[in-house]
C-alpha cells in the first residue's frame, strides 16, 4: 500500500514538474495558438478575440492550473488545430502505440530468452560467438535504421508487407496486427540483443553457484538445471532491464511510427508540436507519464513474484 | 508446478506472435467498385469550417463538400451551382442570383435564401475587424427579392463573381467547425486525425448529371511520402496528386497512369524588401542573375516545371507574360558587378527560411545556396516547422529570404498581384512602389478588360524589373492514379474534385 | 577465457574507434569533393572508383557527406556528453554529499524527470529552442543531466561515510576540497563507463534528432538526416541510405565495445 502509494505520488511529480515545464515553455515560443487558428488573413481584433476567448492572455500560472484541475476532473480540453475534444482525438490512438509497445516486447522476451539460454548453455561454442557478435551488431543498429533496413527486406525483396499500408485496428484487426510485426520488430531487435547479453552474462555467472552444482549432482539435466532453478535467479536483472526498456521502446515508437507511417500517439505528438496545439502535446505527455508508471509497478510486481525476498515496503 | 511456471509463460507469449503470423496471411481484399482511395500528404488539421479553413490541403479536400452559388469548373471558368443563373449590372455594381430550385444540403433540409443570405453575411461581417473574404468590405448591402439574392457593391468591381464561390452553409448548423454541412456531391462521414478523411456520396445531389460516380472515399493521411509508391501499388491507395517524381517513376505503368501539370503557384525566393542588404534593388538583382531555373528544375523535379519571371503563372492565360523569364538570365559576372555596385564586392551571408514539409522548396533552398556561392553571397538554410514559418515569415515578417509558392486563392489576376501593393496586410516581402500601387489601382478599378490586362501586365513587369523577389518556376504536378479509376481533372486552383472520377471499365 | 573476451572487446572496440577517428579525420584533410557541392551530372551515381559511396540526388559526394556527417555527430555527441556530465557532477555531487531537504528535492525533481523518455524530453525543449546544431547540444545534455547526477549522487552517497573522508574532514579539509580532490577521482571508473554508455546514447540520439528534421540544417550533412533523404531513394540508390547507417553503427559499436571491457 505504502509502495502504491509512493509510486503514485512519484507519477504526480512526474506529470506535474514535466507539464509545467511544457506548459511554460510553449508560451515562450514564438508560435501564437491564436494566429495558426485564424491564419494568416486574421486581423488584430479577431486574434485578440480568440485568444481571450481561449484565456491566452491571462498569466501563465493561472492557466496552467486551470488545466491542471480540469485534467484532474477528466477534462484534457479541446485541440486548438483539430477543434475536437482532445479525448477523443488521443483515446482513438492509444491502442496503436500501445500495440506496438506491448508486440515490441513480447518479441523481445521471445527472441532474447531462448537466445540468452542457448548461448548460455554453449559458451564459447562456435555458434555461440557468432550469435553474440552479430548480437553486438545489431544492438548498435538505431531503431529507424532497422526499419529501413525491414522495408527493404520485407517489402521490397520478399514482398511479405507493404510499407506504408497501414490499416486501421476496428476495420481489420488481423490486418493491423499484421502491419505492426514489422515495426515492432524493428523496435524490438535492437533492445532484444541487449536482453540476450544480459541473460546470457547472468546465467553463465550462475553456472558457478553451489546449488547449481548441487542441482547437478542430483542428477537433473542440463534443461533441468536451467529452466528450473538458475532461470528463477538469472532472470532478475534482465526484468529490471525490461521494465526501463519498455520506457525506451515508448520513447522509440515515436520515430518508428514516422518511419513506417502510422497515425499512433507519436506523430500525434510531433504534430502537435509543430502546430503549437498544446492541449494534445500536454495530454499525451501525461498519458505517456502514466504508461511509463504502469510498466515500472508492473516490473515491480513481477518481480516479488519471481523473488519473495524482495518485498516493496522495505523499499 | 511453480517451476514449470516460466516455461509456460514464455510459451504463452509466443501464442500471439503466432497469431499474428497466420491471421496476416489472410487479409481480405473487399470489392473496390465503388470505393476509392485517395492520399493526401498533410491531414486536415483545421477547423472543417468552410469560411475560416486556411490551410490548402484542408480546401481541396473540402470541395467536393460544399458549394457556393457559383463555382469553378477546371477550365477556371464559372458554372452555376447553388444559384441557377446570375446577373452582373452594366456598372459592375449590382450582382444578382437567382436560387437553384430544391438544392439540399447534406442533412436533408433545402437550401432557401436565408441560408444564402447568412452564409455571405457571414463572410463580410466586420465586427471582428476585417471580414472572413477580404473582398468582401466592398459589399454595401445584401437582400433578398423574391426568389433572388442581390448584392450591391460600393466600388465597381467586376471581378467580383470569383469570390462568389464562398460556401453556402445551413444556418441551423451549430457546429460547422467539426460537422461540415455543404450542398456538394459528397458529404461529410468521419475524420480520424493524422489518419484518414472520410465522405460519402450524397444521394439527393440537385444535378444528377454531375452526381458523384463513386460510393465511398476515403482520404487518406500519408504517413511516409517516402514510400508511398509501395503503397499504390499494393492497392492501399488509388489516386494520389502531388506524388513526387522519384516515387512515380517507381509505379508500374500498367496499373498506374501518371498524369502530368503544374501546380499553379508561385515558386520564387521570396526577399524581405525591407530589410539589408534586400532594399537594394541592385543586391536583389545580382541573386536573380546568379540563379539558373533550369538547374533547380533538373534537381527538384528531374527537370520538369515551368519558368517564371514574375508573380503569373501560365494557367492565367492572358495575364501570363513569358517574355518576363529573360529579365535575368543566368550572368555570373553581371551579379558580381551588380554586387560591387551595391557595395557588396565580397559578398554577404543571408537566412533562407524554409517550412521544412515541404520537400521541393526545401531542396530548391539547397540549389539556390550552391548557385549563391559562386556569386561569394552566402545562404544559411532555416528549416522551421509550417506553423513558425506561418506566424514568423508571413504574419510577423521577421525573416531575411524564404523559398515558397504563392497561389491564388481566386481565379483573378488580383489574388496574385493584390498582396504586393504597399498597404496590403499580405505584402510580407514589405514591397514598396508608388508606380507598382498606381498600375495595380488602374486594373482594379477599370471596367474594360483590355485595359485590365495591360494594367496588370504592367505590374507583372514593375515586379520582374525591380526584382521584387527570386522567381523560379511553376512547380510541376504529379498525379498517380490506378488504372481502375478515371476522369481525374486539373483545376487552375488547389483542388481535388472527386466526383468527376468514375470506375473505368 | 574471461579476460580474453574483455580484451578482445578492448581492442576491437578501440580498433573500430580508430578506423572512424582516422576516416573522419584523414577525410577532412584529403582533397575530397567539398560534402555540399552539387553536380547534376552526378546524380545518382553509383559507387565507383572515383566516387567510392556514389552520389546522392543532388550530386553531392556521400563519402564527403558521411565523413562530414560523422563528425558532426561525433561533435554533438561529444558536446551532449559534456554537458551532461559536467552538471551531472554538480548536482550528483552536491546532493550525494550534503542530502538533507534539497537532496530530497532535487533527486524527486530528478527521478521524476528520469522516468520520463530522455528523446521526448530533448524534442520538447527542440520545439522551446529551435531547430540547430547548437540547440541540439543543449537540448541533448540537458536531457541527459538526471542520468549522470543520478550515478555521481550514488557514488558520492557511498563514499561520503567512508573512513578517508573522515579523515580528511578531522585534517580540516574542507568540503569543496573533500568533494573534488578526494571523492571525485574514486568515482572515476563508474563515471568513465557511463560516460561511455552516455556517449553511445548521445550518438543515437542525434541521428534520431537529425533523422525527424532538427539539428544539423541542410546542405550541411549529418548521418539522420542522409538517413531520412535517403528513404525516397532506397530502391533506386541503396547505398545512399547503406554508408550513413554503416557509420552510425560503427561508431556505437566501437563505444559499446569500449565499455563492454571496462565493466567489472
Amino acid at each position: 500500500m505504502r509502495y502504491a502509494l509512493k509510486k503514485i505520488v512519484t507519477m504526480m511529480i512526474t506529470v506535474i514538474v514535466v507539464t509545467l515545464f511544457v506548459y511554460i515553455a510553449f508560451n515562450l515560443i514564438s508560435g501564437d495558438p491564436a494566429i495558426s487558428m485564424l491564419g494568416t488573413n486574421a486581423t488584430p481584433e479577431r486574434l485578440n478575440a480568440l485568444r481571450e476567448e481561449l484565456h491566452l492572455n491571462d498569466p501563465v500560472i493561472v492557466r496552467y492550473f486551470r488545466w491542471l484541475i480540469a485534467l484532474f476532473k477528466g477534462d484534457m480540453g479541446v485541440s486548438y488545430s483539430y477543434r475536437i475534444d482532445v479525448s477523443t482525438m488521443i483515446f482513438d490512438k492509444i491502442p496503436v502505440t500501445a500495440t506496438m509497445a506491448a508486440m515490441s516486447f513480447i518479441l523481445m522476451i521471445v527472441i532474447s530468452i531462448p537466445l540468452g539460454i542457448h548461448t548460455s548453455k554453449y559458451q564459447g561454442g562456435v555458434l555461440d560467438r557468432i550469435i553474440m557478435i552479430l548480437n553486438q551488431i545489431i544492438m548498435s543498429i538505431p531503431p529507424f535504421f532497422s526499419g529501413i533496413l525491414i522495408t527493404l527486406i520485407f517489402g521490397r525483396i520478399l514482398k511479405i508487407f507493404t510499407p506504408g499500408g497501414y490499416v486501421s485496428y476496428s476495420n481489420d484487426f488481423g490486418g493491423f496486427l499484421w502491419y505492426m510485426f514489422f515495426p515492432s520488430l524493428a523496435i524490438a531487435l535492437p533492445k532484444a540483443t541487449m536482453a540476450v547479453k544480459l541473460l546470457r552474462g547472468s546465467l553463465i555467472s550462475e553456472y558457478n553457484m553451489d546449488y547449481v552444482r548441487t542441482a547437478y549432482s542430483k542428477g537433473n539435466t542440463t534443461n533441468g538445471v536451467i529452466y528450473n532453478h538458475m532461470l528463477k535467479n538469472a532472470i532478475l536483472p534482465v526484468i529490471t532491464f525490461l521494465g526501463m526498456a519498455l520506457t525506451d521502446i515508448i520513447a522509440g515508437s515515436i520515430i518508428v511510427e514516422q518511419v513506417f507511417g502510422i497515425p499512433g500517439l507519436g506523430r500525434i505528438l510531433l504534430t502537435s508540436i509543430s502546430n503549437r496545439d498544446y492541449p494534445v502535446v500536454m495530454a499525451i505527455i501525461v498519458i505517456i507519464s502514466f504508461m511509463v508508471l504502469v510498466v515500472n509497478m508492473l516490473v515491480d510486481i513481477i518481480y516479488s513474484l519471481i523473488d519473495p525476498r524482495i518485498s516493496f515496503e522495505d523499499k | 508446478m511453480k517451476k514449470t511456471t516460466l516455461r509456460g509463460l514464455l510459451l504463452l507469449l509466443m501464442i500471439p506472435v503466432l497469431a499474428v503470423a497466420l491471421c496476416g496471411c489472410s487479409g481480405d481484399k473487399k470489392g473496390k467498385g465503388s470505393s476509392i482511395v485517395v492520399g493526401i500528404p498533410q491531414d486536415l488539421e483545421d477547423s472543417l469550417d468552410p469560411h475560416k479553413v486556411e490551410a490548402a490541403g484542408t480546401k481541396e479536400v473540402l470541395f467536393n463538400i460544399f458549394e457556393g452559388l457559383i463555382k469553378p469548373d477546371s477550365n477556371g471558368d464559372f458554372i452555376p451551382a447553388v444559384a441557377q443563373s446570375y446577373e452582373v449590372s452594366d456598372d459592375a455594381l449590382t450582382y444578382t442570383f437567382t436560387l437553384r430550385d430544391g438544392v439540399k444540403f447534406h442533412d436533408g433540409s433545402t437550401v432557401t435564401l436565408q441560408d444564402v443570405k447568412y452564409s455571405i453575411d457571414r463572410c463580410a461581417d466586420t465586427s471582428g475587424g476585417s471580414p472572413l473574404v477580404a473582398a468582401y468590405s466592398n459589399i454595401k448591402d445584401t437582400q433578398i427579392d423574391g426568389n433572388n439574392f442581390i448584392i450591391h457593391l460600393n466600388e465597381p468591381d467586376t471581378e467580383f463573381l470569383a469570390y462568389m464561390t464562398t460556401a453556402i452553409i445551413p444556418e441551423s448548423n451549430k457546429n460547422p467547425d467539426t460537422n461540415p454541412v455543404g450542398t456538394g456531391p459528397y458529404m461529410f462521414v468521419s475524420r480520424s486525425p493524422q489518419e484518414n478523411f472520410i465522405v460519402k456520396k450524397f444521394d439527393d445531389y440537385y444535378d444528377k448529371d454531375h452526381a458523384a460516380h463513386i460510393e465511398n472515399v476515403t482520404f487518406k493521411v500519408i504517413g511516409n511520402m517516402d514510400t508511398v509508391a509501395m503503397e499504390l501499388q499494393s492497392g492501399a491507395i488509388d489516386l494520389l496528386a502531388r506524388i513526387p517524381s522519384t516515387q512515380a517513376e517507381l509505379l508500374d505503368k500498367n496499373e498506374f497512369t501518371i498524369l502530368e501539370e503544374t501546380m499553379n503557384l508561385v515558386q520564387a525566393l521570396y526577399l524581405n524588401n525591407a530589410e539589408a542588404p534586400f532594399d537594394n534593388v541592385k543586391v536583389r538583382q545580382a541573386l536573380c542573375y546568379a540563379i539558373d531555373p533550369a538547374e533547380i528544375m533538373l534537381f527538384v523535379s528531374d527537370g520538369k516545371g515551368t519558368e517564371i519571371g514574375s508573380s503569373m503563372f501560365p494557367a492565367f492565360g492572358k495575364y501570363y507574360m513569358e517574355e518576363l523569364n529573360d529579365t535575368y538570365n543566368q550572368d555570373l559576372d553581371k551579379a558580381k558587378q551588380l554586387l560591387s555596385e551595391a557595395g557588396y564586392p565580397d559578398g554577404f551571408s543571408f537566412d533562407i527560411t524554409v517550412a521544412s514539409n515541404y520537400t521541393q522548396h526545401v531542396d530548391t533552398a539547397q540549389v539556390l545556396s550552391d548557385e549563391f556561392a559562386k556569386i561569394g553571397v552566402t545562404a544559411n538554410i532555416k528549416l522551421v516547422e509550417w506553423d513558425s514559418w506561418l506566424s514568423d515569415v508571413y504574419n510577423d515578417r521577421k525573416f531575411q529570404s524564404t523559398v515558397v509558392g504563392v497561389d491564388a486563392s481566386s481565379l483573378t489576376a488580383s489574388a496574385l498581384l493584390q498582396r504586393f501593393t504597399s498597404d496590403s496586410s499580405k505584402n510580407f516581402i514589405n514591397y514598396s512602389n508608388p508606380a507598382y500601387d498606381e498600375a495595380f489601382a488602374k486594373a482594379k478599378t477599370a471596367t474594360d478588360e483590355d485595359e485590365k490586362t495591360k494594367y496588370y501586365k504592367e505590374c507583372e513587369r514593375i515586379l520582374s524589373e525591380d526584382a521584387a523577389n527570386v522567381y523560379i518556376q511553376d512547380l510541376p504536378e504529379f498525379v498517380a492514379i490506378s488504372n481502375k479509376f478515371t476522369g481525374y481533372e486539373f483545376y487552375p486552383l488547389y483542388v481535388q474534385d472527386i466526383a468527376k472520377i468514375r470506375p473505368a471499365d | 577465457m574471461k579476460t580474453n573476451k574483455k580484451n578482445f572487446n578492448f581492442i576491437l572496440g578501440i580498433g573500430i574507434i580508430i578506423f572512424m577517428v582516422l576516416f573522419v579525420f584523414l577525410g577532412r584533410i584529403l582533397p575530397l569533393r567539398d560534402a555540399n557541392a552539387i553536380d547534376a551530372t552526378l546524380k545518382f551515381a553509383p559507387p565507383s572508383l572515383k566516387h567510392p559511396f556514389g552520389c546522392d540526388n543532388f550530386g553531392r559526394e556521400i563519402l564527403s557527406r558521411v565523413i562530414q556527417g560523422s563528425f558532426s555527430t561525433f561533435c554533438i555527441a561529444l558536446g551532449t556528453v559534456f554537458i551532461g556530465t559536467f552538471f551531472g557532477i554538480i548536482i550528483g555531487a552536491l546532493t550525494g554529499y550534503f542530502g538533507g531537504l534539497v537532496d530530497e528535492i532535487l533527486m524527486r525533481i530528478n527521478d521524476a524527470i528520469f522516468a520520463f523518455p530522455s528523446i521526448l524530453l530533448a524534442l520538447l525543449f527542440i520545439s522551446l529552442l529551435g531547430p540547430g546544431t547548437y540547440q541540439v547540444v543543449i537540448a541533448l545534455g540537458i536531457a541527459f543531466i538526471p542520468s549522470f547526477a543520478r550515478i555521481v549522487r550514488g557514488e558520492f552517497l557511498k563514499n561520503r561515510n567512508m573512513d578517508y573522508v573522515k579523515c580528511a574532514k578531522l585534517l580540516g579539509a574542507s568540503d569543496l576540497r573533500i568533494m573534488v580532490i578526494h571523492i571525485l577521482p574514486n568515482t572515476l571508473k563508474v563515471l568513465l563507463n557511463s560516460v561511455l554508455i552516455g556517449f553511445n546514447n548521445a550518438v543515437l540520439a542525434e541521428a534520431s534528432m537529425s533523422f525527424l528534421g532538427i539539428g544539423v540544417q541542410p546542405p550541411d550533412p549529418s548521418l539522420g538526416r542522409m538517413l531520412s533523404e535517403a528513404q525516397g531513394f532506397l530502391f533506386k540508390a541503396p547505398n545512399y541510405a547503406l554508408f550513413p547507417g554503416l557509420a552510425i553503427i560503427l561508431m556505437v559499436l566501437g563505444f559499446g565495445l569500449l565499455s563492454d571491457s571496462f565493466e567489472k
